[in-house]
């Protein structure tokens, strides 16, 4: 890179033929400092760049790799037998597991046919959301239950789960999958809040003291892009679920079978 | 600086560019996969996603 410049025309005593600074050593003290700070600028350029594209890749697919392992261990221990049907619309809700535990996968056809990311308890940053992708906020409802099942994951950077959260289609489906089957909700609409309105966190959301009728899930990440200024508040509401011995929704299969 | 290491370095001009292609290398990796790592909590730390009061 700074191979050229230097000597010049300074060259009095024989004509070399690498001249490029030929004989000329004085290291101004300029151009040291000037070669330090043009390194120092590569480096954070490399760090932003690692941060925002190479490390959300590396993240991500090693939260991929999460899911996948959580599907394999389901399926080794499916029972073979497939249960009295339990049928849809009464869905078995499962217990909240300890923190950091992860107990489901999200599918988001929207968000590409091999997308999916583990689910674990708490929305712990360092434990789970960095490490794990999704995390489902304590004291909020199971998937399935009548209430509100509320998650939260990156919006960019560290593997960022709701990346592409804003691209939801009213009415694209978002499927969590558990030990007990597949939880299938309709995506209905998103709302821009600031950081401290928990209120969509309730069972109904933004409607304190109601008792809750619906099963609604509701996904939280930040807003805008490389900013925390906001939430974006993304809810989907519950439509039917698919018990695990009766295989995967359709919409769903490929990704289950291929992908885990 | 990178003059000077240029021409500390031994033989034709494309073994010193393989070498520094080599150099190179080695010093993104050991950013990407140590140095990077571990400075992001200092200069980036990750935001919270959640609400929260």
């Amino acid at each position: 890179m700074a191979m050229t410049n230097g000597g010049g025309g300074a060259d009095p005593k024989r004509p070399r033929r690498r001249s490029s600074g030929g004989k000329r050593r004085p290291v101004s003290v300029v151009g040291v400092l000037g070669e330090l700070l043009i390194t120092a600028g590569v480096f954070v350029l490399l760090f932003l760049g690692w941060q925002v594209w190479l490390n959300d890749i590396i993240e991500g697919a090693a939260q991929d790799k999460q899911a996948q392992q959580l599907s394999q261990t389901w399926k080794a221990g499916a029972a073979p037998a497939p249960p009295k049907a339990v049928g849809p619309g009464t869905p078995v809700v499962g217990v909240a597991p300890g923190n950091a535990q992860k107990f489901g996968i999200l599918y988001v056809p929207r968000f590409g046919q091999t997308w999916e990311r583990p689910i674990a308890q708490g929305v712990g940053v360092a434990d789970v959301l960095d490490k794990i992708g999704v995390g489902h906020y304590p004291g909020s409802a199971m998937p399935g239950a009548v209430g509100n099942f509320a998650i939260a994951a990156h919006r960019h950077a560290y593997g960022g789960g709701f990346e592409n959260l804003h691209m939801l289609h009213v009415g694209d489906h978002v499927y969590i999958g558990t030990k007990d089957g597949w939880y299938e909700y309709t995506f209905r609409d998103i709302e821009y809040v600031k950081p401290n309105q928990v209120n969509v966190l309730q069972p109904v959301p933004m409607e304190p003291g109601v008792a809750p009728v619906d099963r609604i899930l509701t996904m939280t990440t930040c807003n805008p892009f490389f900013s925390t200024a906001e939430r974006m508040i993304a809810f989907a509401t519950f439509d039917t679920w698919y018990p695990y011995a009766e295989g995967a929704p359709p919409e769903i299969a490929t990704t289950v079978d291929q992908v885990g | 600086m990178y003059g000077a290491l240029w021409r500390v370095l031994p033989g034709p001009w494309w073994v010193r560019a393989i070498i520094l292609l080599i150099a190179v290398a080695a010093i993104l990796a050991v950013c990407v996969f140590w140095i990077f790592p571990w400075i992001q909590p200092y200069v980036s730390p990750p935001p919270p996603e959640t609400v929260s009061n």
